[in-house]
């Protein structure tokens, strides 16, 4: 059994409610730092523990919050981002829905840190009755004295509000984030400035993902040392996996970092295995990571056990290797087809793009059509190329990275699985079947042996 | 003071200039050095917050500063991206880079309609000058493309949406000449447009100079009378004492004869405007006597010239396209038949 | 799917809209949440409130009454309400169910679903049977991939869904016959 942080008392009834929350030692942070610590203290305690961002790119938040401008006169913001649209990501709405006060405690902790008088909670209008759930701990919190004026006596003030979206994944983006919450569309903002700099109201800025800034509960309780003890390297502490796919168990799951990923997908504690039939890849980290074949997910290219780590994952790069990302994990068994798969991936980023610049706007469309033609069966041979073609001249030339996330799920699907793709070109009819490798897996050894 | 090198060619630059502006200023040192300017489809210096959206003027950075020397690891948007002292750019000399450009060049033209021989701008298109420079033979876009009505706003200004890409620069004109914006773009992804939504005249003084601001042929002068290939007609500097005070009253007047068929802006040699005009110099002073004279104006006729060039490129490559779409099919016919 | 379905540009044929008053009230105290001079942040959790007083729809006229309230011109309005996909520009049934199409669902049987409600509702996503009461649209991942195949129906969500799950729930959804908002508490 690992250590749980985050899910400590998911279990304990009332937990949802601040009475409860209370009774299982909710709201220590904001003693803690209030009462005894210094802002900087804090930070140095997030520093230490080598917490690293939760919500896809995996950077120090230490680090990015000391990069926080801090200009006389000039409010700063602390805004967390509940977008949670990443495909395969659940495990914020899960936090939020089960214990929401570890999220409030880790804001008002987090805002002493950083100066932030004022947070947000950005959270996806899908999610409104998160939102609600959010809302009314927000008013026991108040009513509590949690937040407010002059709160514990230590002259520390402080507001959280919960903004809802309205069906955008890119506002998960933070700088489109920050557009939407002051009621534009969601355009990425072209940077630099930065948001450390000019975020919200053009003022300093930290967007934190929900998992991150509830993290940094356990790490002020117990100190940044205590929390690095868990991981390996420089993958420290808890992550929240949200399983999901052709798996037995599927769930939202609290990992010590450095499990092996055999262990992860295999083991009755986590997914469980495989539903019935037999693993055919896994995509880890969300729909923009690379997909990667079941056995490259457990092994890496040197033939180590890969671990769930940020490290491990991504050993063996682009071309054997794939990503932590945002823990939205999803495993394919034999009856799926890839081809399919990464036409709706692709579908998923031709609808969310949000059109600004040209090689995303008209990029993902383009990928989408080609796609939707192999998979039905009205593919040639030179699509392949074109769809490598495609994706290669959208990679690192957008805006933001919204377009290396189309990017990446087609590169990698025709690097491990092109004689899937050639099968459709070769086997016109037998995939006009929508349920073509329901009936007939497709088996790479035996190339188009069924032919 | 900064120094950046482009394509091997150095110049002192203030902090704070971008890429682009720094190449511009090379190729205004010296015009022969002109070739180290990337292309501008999205970014005007007349108005600020543009530029940054079309990707064409993508440069491969290889070197970050003297105290940074690392390179870049991806390609970045000279025009909005700040020179570092020691910064070493290419702009033509990386391979690599040009590609990416050219795959840029190939989306903003995906869904761009090939109608270049009807349309209003041709000769004055900067993505027609863009696509003869970066584009490849054949689209290998098989699939039908976007297309829209064209649609009147006001009894001044017509939107071909089929014709735009996106590139803002008539909206940040709404909101930064005008004293108010109507239009916008509503709808994301590649069925984002230009619209007032609900039906609007865009009236304004200073809404025209959206369509001088406008790099492609999606908004066009409704007053510019007999719509006459520019090329047709003889333009000249000429200036009037408008009354408006934020009018520069300089203008170039398109002629055919003695008759003013058009009223612009007066573009620089980066095809930006040098000052904006309003609305009634611009629509409604088309007698001649209302205007003084500077003598006839020098156009850059490069785009002129290489339509010639770029219609045959693109006629030759319909003809050989191994999977024309409709609109494409029905062209190669005429092409054909001809 | 991604067809173009441009929106209605026209207040023509629509019923003229206004707040409630409650409506009205909450639209005041979202403004007031933001900092001086920044209600504009307000936009999106208004145009829900004007949506759900609105039939489930953004009319033209919703849109303008929107402006109205918070001194936002016009396009600054419309810009926003296009570019969201839980704002309908289009009239909806008395219920809109957003079933999920995105790979972890597809990967759970997400096609089939959407295919068992099309034929069963006699429409294709994206359209409202003729009786007005259901809306069937194919959304994007909604955050709820362990428990695919879903769709969410007003402010809940239903998962685990089974063709006979699904069944029931559109008689039940049939029989109460009263309209679901995303803002419902
Ligand atoms: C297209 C796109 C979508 C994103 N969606 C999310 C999201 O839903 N939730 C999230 O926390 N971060 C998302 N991110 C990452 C954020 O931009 C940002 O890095 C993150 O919120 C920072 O928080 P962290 O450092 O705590 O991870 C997204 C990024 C991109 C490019
Ligand atoms: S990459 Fe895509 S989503 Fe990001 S700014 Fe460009 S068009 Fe928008
Ligand atoms: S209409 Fe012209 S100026 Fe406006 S966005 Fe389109 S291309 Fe740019
Ligand atoms: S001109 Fe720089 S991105 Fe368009
Ligand atoms: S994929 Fe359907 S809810 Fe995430």
């Amino acid at each position: 059994m690992g250590r749980k942080l985050l899910f400590q008392h998911i279990d304990k009834p009332g937990i949802r409610g601040l009475e409860g929350y209370r009774a299982n030692g909710g709201y220590r942070s904001v003693e803690k730092a209030l009462k005894t610590m210094s802002p900087e203290a804090v930070l140095e305690e997030v520093k230490k523990s080598g917490l690293r961002g939760r919500g896809g790119a995996g950077f120090p938040t230490g680090m990015k919050w000391s990069f926080l401008a801090k200009p006389e006169g000039v409010p700063r913001y602390l805004v967390v981002n509940a977008d949670e649209s990443e495909p395969g990501t659940f495990k914020d709405r899960y936090l939020m829905e089960r214990i929401p006060h570890i999220l409030v405690e880790g804001m008002i902790t987090s805002s002493f840190a950083l100066g932030a008088k004022v947070s947000y909670a950005y959270i996806r209008g899908e999610y409104f009755y998160v939102a609600r759930i959010m809302e009314q701990a927000i008013a026991e919190a108040r009513a509590a004295g949690w937040l407010g004026k002059n709160i514990l006596g230590s002259g520390f003030d402080h507001e959280i509000h919960v903004q809802v979206g309205a069906g955008a994944y890119i506002c998960g983006e933070e700088t489109a984030l920050l557009e939407s919450l002051e009621g534009k569309r969601g355009n990425p903002r072209i940077k630099p400035p930065f948001p450390a700099v000019k975020g919200l109201y053009d003022c300093p800025t930290v967007v934190n993902n929900v998992e991150t800034i509830a993290a940094v509960v356990p790490i002020v309780n117990d100190g940044g040392e205590e929390y690095a003890k868990i991981g390996i390297g420089k993958s420290t502490g808890t992550k929240l996996i949200s399983a999901g796919g052709n798996i037995k168990r599927p769930g939202v799951y609290e990992i010590d970092l450095g499990i092996t990923c055999d262990e992860f997908i295999n083991s009755d504690e986590y997914c469980g295995g495989v539903d019935g039939r037999a693993f055919k890849a896994v995509v880890p980290g969300g729909s923009s990571v690379p997909i990667v074949p079941y056995e490259m997910f457990l092994k890496t290219p040197t033939g180590e056990n890969r671990l769930m780590t940020y490290e491990s994952l991504s050993e063996g790069g682009f071309a054997q290797g794939t990503m932590m990302g945002s823990g939205g994990f999803y495993a394919y068994n034999d009856a799926q087809c890839i081809v399919r798969s990464t036409w709706n991936h692709t579908r998923f980023y031709h609808h969310e793009s949000c059109g600004q610049c040209s090689p995303c706007r008209e990029g993902t469309g383009w990928m989408e059509k080609v796609l939707e033609r192999l998979e039905h069966g009205e593919g040639r041979t030179e699509d392949i190329d074109l769809l490598w073609d495609i994706q290669r001249k959208i990679e690192g030339n957008t805006i933001c990275p919204l377009g290396d996330a189309a990017a990446w799920p087609v590169a990698s699907a025709i690097r491990h699985f092109r004689d899937e793709f050639e099968y459709h070109v070769t086997h016109r009819e037998k995939v006009k079947d929508p349920k073509h490798f329901a009936r007939e897996p497709f088996r790479k050894s035996a190339k188009f042996a069924t032919a | 003071m900064a120094k950046v090198t482009i394509d091997g060619i150095s110049i002192e630059v203030p902090d704070g200039t971008t890429i682009l502006q720094a190449a511009r200023m090379i190729g205004e040192r010296n015009t022969a050095d002109r070739h180290v300017v990337p292309p501008a489809m999205c970014y005007y210096s007349k108005l600020k917050t543009s530029g940054g959206y079309c990707r064409t003027c993508i440069v491969k950075v290889t070197k970050g500063s003297d105290k940074d020397p690392r390179p870049m690891p991806k390609p970045v948007a000279s025009c909005r991206t700040a020179v570092m002292d020691g910064m070493e750019v290419a702009n033509t000399t990386d391979p690599a880079l040009i590609d990416a450009r050219n795959g840029v060049v190939e989306m903003l033209l995906i869904n761009h309609p090939l109608d270049c021989p009807i349309c209003d701008q041709a000769g004055e298109c900067h993505l027609q000058d863009l696509s003869y420079e970066n584009g490849k033979e054949a689209s290998r876009y098989e699939f039908e493309r976007r297309t829209f009505d064209p649609i009147d706003i006001g009894d001044t200004i017509k939107l071909h949406m089929t014709r735009c890409i996106l590139c803002y620069r008539c909206v940040k004109v709404g909101e930064q000449l005008t004293d108010g914006r109507v239009h916008g773009v509503i709808n994301r992804g590649d069925v984002a447009e230009i619209s007032t939504y609900i039906s609007q005249a865009i009236e304004n003084d200073f809404s025209g100079n959206m369509i001088d601001v406008c790099p492609v042929g999606a908004l066009t002068d409704k007053t510019f009378r007999f719509a006459s290939r520019v090329w047709f007609t003889k333009p000249v500097d000429a200036h009037c004492n408008c009354e408006n005070p934020k009018c520069s009253g300089n203008a170039v007047l398109w002629m055919k004869g003695n008759e003013v068929l058009r009223v612009t802006g007066r573009k620089d040699m980066w095809g930006e405007v040098e000052s904006f005009i309003c609305n009634t110099c611009r629509f409604d002073r088309k007698d001649v006597n209302a205007w003084t004279i500077e003598g006839p104006r020098k156009i850059d006729h490069h785009s002129v010239i290489s339509q010639g060039h770029y219609q045959l490129k693109r006629e030759q490559a319909l003809l050989a396209s191994p999977a024309p779409n409709v609109p494409e099919l029905a062209k190669r016919k005429e092409l054909k038949d001809r | 799917m991604s067809a173009r379905t441009r929106p209605i540009t026209t207040t023509e044929g629509t019923k003229p809209f206004s707040f409630s008053e409650a409506g009205l009230a909450e639209c005041k105290a979202l403004m007031a949440r933001y900092p001086e001079g920044r209600s504009k942040s307000a936009l999106i959790p208004i145009l829900h409130v004007a949506q759900a007083e609105n039939d489930g729809w953004l009319s033209v006229n919703a849109m303008d009454a929107v402006a109205h309230v918070m001194g936002l011109r016009h396009i600054e309005v419309y810009e926003v309400a296009s570019f969201y996909s839980m704002f309908n520009l289009h009239p909806v049934g008395t219920y809109v169910l957003d079933v999920c199409r995105t790979t972890p669902c597809m990967l759970r049987g997400s096609d089939d679903l959407i295919h068992h409600l099309e034929k069963k509702l006699g429409v294709h996503a994206g359209e409202t049977t003729k009786d007005g009461m259901f809306t069937l649209k194919a959304v994007e991942c909604l955050g709820s991939c362990g428990s695919g195949p879903m769709l969410q129906c007003g402010a809940g969500y239903h998962e685990d869904l089974t063709i006979e799950k699904v069944d029931s729930l559109i008689e039940q959804l049939r029989a109460r016959n009263s309209r679901t908002n995303y803002t419902d508490r």
